[in-house]
């Protein structure tokens, strides 16, 4: 993307501009550093320093301690988050399918239906849902949770599905039609095989979504079954014992790291999940 | 009566394929129309209860909604979303639109400041509410680094200021989600047409002027989107107080979905928290319905 | 090979919207071509998909070989079409592309790969077999496209506006070579289009629609020169057929036409007196083409004088431009006759093929013809 309002102005405007957007970059990146710094730390070298000071030793205590304090959730989020990725987004990618190209009587007010789903706040079906939930044993498992991700997200795969398939010309369906394939034999093999910028996009939102969700993983587990942003706000809001917030700053970043790295590695995608999501939706 | 007898005559294998998108469509629509609509009415039904610990189906009428608003602490949770919605809606649209047309410049290593800026959405609102909880340590966060830098008068306590606590919400907000603005009115500037500028250039317009007069009131559609984005994470916003403030001290920093967890999960007053719920959600449907219809007409209109 | 047959086709989506296709009712031998043509939103892309099968149809009956196959669906119907955005399989080869359908009917491989060289060889793409569709040019995807729908050798090609995304000139090289094609497979074969002129050159039937009705089905040239009303006269030609409104007279036996240019005036005498023509208001049709330069020094009550107001030199032809009746008058003259804007010309209509419509309902007016020769039928010439 070059192009723009053309020339290149003053060096002194553009040398503000550049001042401004380093200084904003700067101010992003401080949390990050902050985090990093803290948690290699001793927690001496925290109480005498401050947040920006070099460690006096590099240490990995904090890592150490907090990885052994989230493993366990770690582990769980890791189990929560892989099928119900994998399922929503199969889910979505058959519903989009057949909402972008078999309409049916209904089928648009579905659609409208789902869409005004995307945007209803969770706290509508809290109750509800954990109820359902304790009649289908699930109470407290990491299999609920699944359960649950997928249920929730499912107007957003859907939705993104749908979007990029009503770009597909329907022709193409018409044409594998006459040619004498069927609906599963034109998504399998005309469809699906057209859909992988898409299925990366749902992938990476729907981990993203997933991996960072807190309310229904402190609703719908308790203990042994809670996914990490849950271990991690327990960690961090514990009022026992003295305060290490080398471990805290740990504990977060491995929270956190996951995410970060699909966003450094998959970044493009990241962000047409975003607008896609949230522009349209 | 001629396509009666035509359908009679094809093939069991045809009348499968006739349904098999309604029946691949099928479970997820059971799936919305219980999880979502049935849950919602479920909910409803809940707010006229007087269900507490456990749900019960006793009729209470407008009691809870009654007590609701009888609730000095949902009507600080109410205030703080209005003051943390409309700030952090404001500031990140500030910062989002200023930081696009700065970035749309022709930058060199656009694509990693970009990359920068966005960063934080990536995150869980756990981990920001942390690592900010920890930046805004009375103490021993940013208000010992400035005084270690020898700003010696000054005092970053709002964390533990019941008046104050709201604004560091908004500071881990908008450092979350300004960037995604940003990346938001960029795309947006990208798909302006070029040949618009060329032309008020040639009419002598500076570029400030351009950009305010011409550029912008074309990104309209992306300004409500983003006002619509906002305005939902701030009505939903939940692990951020959860993990910065846990709505403290006392109840100060509360918004209406942290309240709405706590009487409904900690202290047992389901009813209440049912109606404090829909209440939410009637918050969103004020913003949402004009915002879909606007959209659909005009999708109307193409 | 195949014969097909529409049968009172109607097509609704449901009540309070008016019909998409009304009482559509046609027929064409084995091995013909039938071109359906009409404006954007005439129901001609909406019956090609009813005649596929990817349309239901609301009434009715849709025959190929005499058997009705309305409730068929695309596949067991033994359609291949053509679509205007080619629909290739974007993620397979060309090869792929065309062996699609045969691998679906699970034919053999050795079949699947003599069929494919076949058509590859037929439309000079084998060295495309290769390639994915979106490393090909428009005029070459265009000709996969009709390589996918030739390999499984149905009974019937349906082509829906093949030619609309191609160039003027790639355009004009794709239909003679679909008429080519024609010529040697003989294949029975429907055509959508909008273009009147892939209608005239392309095939033996056409059907003219609008509004989800058929106005016309004929022959290219009973279409051309005995259209049945105001629109399709109006559709097919160019430059399109001139529409002067005109008031009747009835005298000696004789219908005339009262034309004035501005400059003069003439009657034109149309044909032998029929019942409640006389005083009546009717638009007159003409084509350019059949506006001749009268013969200099004749008798001068054929001609009509008239001034020239705009000149448009194609190459081919000369267009000129005048004004009868206070209407726009186009001539199609040829291109080395020297004329000038304002200079005035002594203009000829052929009254033999002068066409007459119904001013309300552009409905197509019959008199019963004159046998008079050509001399006799200007009766009468008032100069100014």
């Amino acid at each position: 993307m070059t192009s723009r309002l053309d020339k290149p102005a003053i060096s002194l405007s553009r040398l503000a501009i550049h001042a401004v957007l380093l200084f904003a970059v700067l101010l992003y990146l401080v949390p990050l550093v902050v985090m990093l710094l803290t948690s290699v730390k001793t927690p001496e070298d925290i109480g005498s320093g401050n947040l920006l000071s070099w460690p006096a030793v590099v240490t990995s205590i904090g890592w150490a301690k907090a990885w052994a304090t989230v493993s366990g959730y770690f582990w769980n989020s890791i189990m929560i988050t892989v099928p119900a990725v994998l399922i929503s987004t199969a889910l979505g990618a058959l519903n989009g399918y057949v909402l972008a190209m078999w309409r049916f009587r209904g089928s648009q007010v579905f659609f409208g239906l789902l869409l005004f789903g995307c945007f209803l706040p969770f706290q509508t079906v809290l109750l509800p849902a954990s109820f359902t939930l304790g009649k289908l044993g699930l109470a407290n498992t990491t299999a609920g949770l699944v359960l649950v991700h997928v249920v929730y997200g499912l107007a957003f795969t859907t939705l993104f599905f749908r979007n990029y398939y009503v770009t597909i010309p329907d022709a193409l369906v018409k044409a594998a039609r006459l040619d004498g394939a069927g609906f599963f034999t034109i998504f399998g093999r005309i469809i699906l095989p057209m859909s992988t910028p898409i299925i990366m996009v749902c992938l990476i939102w729907q981990f993203t979504q997933i991996w960072n969700d807190f309310l229904f993983g402190v609703v719908f587990s308790s203990g042994d079954s809670q996914p990490i942003t849950v271990a991690l706000n327990n960690l961090v809001n514990t009022s026992t014992g003295a305060k290490e917030y080398n471990v805290d700053m740990a504990a977060a970043m491995i929270a956190g790291l996951p995410t970060l790295l699909v966003y450094v590695v998959a970044g493009k995608y990241f962000v047409r999940g975003l607008s896609a999501g949230a522009v349209k939706g | 009566m001629t396509t009666a007898t035509a359908q009679l005559r094809a093939s069991p294998l045809d009348a499968v394929q006739r349904w098999l998108p309604k029946l691949v469509l099928a479970p997820t629509m059971v799936i919305i129309l219980v999880g979502f609509y049935g849950y919602i009415l479920w909910t409803f039904v809940l707010s006229f209860t007087t269900s507490t610990f456990l749900p019960n189906y006793k009729w209470a009428g407008l009691a809870q909604y009654a007590r609701l608003l009888d609730n000095d602490r949902w009507w600080v949770a109410s205030k703080n979303l209005l003051v943390f919605g409309s700030l952090f809606i404001g500031i990140s649209l500030v910062i989002g639109v200023l930081l696009a047309i700065l970035l749309d410049q022709r930058i060199r290593r656009e694509g990693f400041i970009r990359t920068i800026y966005l960063y934080p959405m990536a995150l869980s609102m756990i981990v920001t509410g942390t690592a900010w909880k920890w930046l805004l340590n009375p103490g021993m966060g940013l208000d010992k680094l400035m005084r270690d830098w020898g700003w010696e008068g000054f005092r970053l306590d709002w964390l533990i200021d019941p008046d104050r606590v709201v604004y560091c919400l908004v500071i881990a907000a908008v450092w979350q989600a300004s960037g995604f603005i940003m990346a938001m009115f960029l795309a947006g500037l990208r798909g302006v047409d070029q040949s618009i500028i060329r032309a008020a250039q040639i009419d002598g317009a500076s570029l400030p002027r351009i950009y305010w007069q011409v550029v912008l009131p074309s990104l309209r559609p992306v300004f409500f989107s983003a006002v619509m984005i906002l305005s939902h994470i701030a009505i939903k916003s939940f692990d951020l107080v959860a993990a910065m403030t846990a709505g403290g001290p006392g109840y100060s920093s509360d918004l209406p979905a942290m309240f709405m967890y706590s009487f409904t999960f900690s202290r047992g007053q389901m009813g209440m928290g049912s109606a404090s719920a829909i209440l939410m959600l009637g918050a969103i449907l004020a913003i949402l319905v004009p915002y879909l219809y606007s959209e659909l007409r005009n999708k109307r209109h193409d | 090979m195949a014969t097909l047959e529409l049968r009172n086709v109607n097509k609704t989506y449901g009540t309070g919207v008016p019909d998409t296709l009304k009482d559509i009712q046609l027929a064409i031998k084995d091995g013909e071509f039938l071109i359906l043509v009409g404006p954007s939103g005439c129901g001609k892309s909406t019956l090609m998909n009813c005649i596929a099968g990817l349309e239901s149809i609301s009434g009715g009956a849709i025959l190929i070989d005499g058997d009705d196959v309305s409730g068929m669906s695309p596949k067991d119907r033994d359609i291949a079409m053509v679509f205007q955005s080619y629909a290739l399989y974007p993620t397979m080869s060309v090869r792929d592309n065309i062996a699609f359908g045969l691998k679906i009917r699970k034919l053999p491989q050795a079949a699947i790969d003599e069929e494919v060289a076949r058509v590859a060889k037929l439309l000079q793409i084998e060295h495309l077999l290769t390639r994915k569709p979106g490393q090909l040019s428009g005029g070459q995807q265009q000709r996969v496209a009709m390589g996918r729908a030739l390999a499984r050798r149905p009974k019937i090609y349906l082509f829906d506006e093949p030619l609309s995304n191609l160039d003027a000139k790639l355009r004009v090289e794709m239909r003679t070579e679909i008429k080519l094609m024609h010529q040697r497979l003989k294949t029975t074969t429907v055509y959508v289009t909008h273009d009147q002129i892939e209608a005239m050159t392309l095939g033996d039937k056409v059907a003219v629609m609008k509004d989800g009705i058929i106005q016309q089905f004929g022959t290219p040239q009973q279409i051309y020169n005995d259209p049945a009303n105001q629109f399709v006269a109006s559709f097919i030609g160019s430059p399109p057929m001139n529409f002067v409104p005109v008031r009747l007279r009835e005298q000696g036996g004789r219908v005339l036409a009262l034309l004035d240019s501005g400059q003069a005036r003439c009657e034109l005498a149309l044909g032998a007196a029929s019942q409640g023509f006389d005083g009546r208001e009717v638009i007159l049709g003409i084509r350019p083409e059949q506006i001749s330069l009268g013969a200099g020094g004749g008798d001068g009550l054929s001609l009509l004088r008239a001034e020239v107001q705009i000149t448009e030199p194609t190459g081919p032809d000369l267009l000129v431009f005048v004004t009868v009746n206070q209407t726009k008058l186009c001539c199609r003259l040829a291109p080395d006759i020297s004329c000038q804007v304002g200079d005035t010309l002594n203009l000829q209509l052929d009254p033999a093929r002068v066409l007459l419509f119904d001013a309300q309902t552009g409905e197509r007016l019959h008199l019963a013809r004159h046998a008079a020769p050509l001399q006799d039928n200007v009766a009468h010439i008032a100069g100014r």
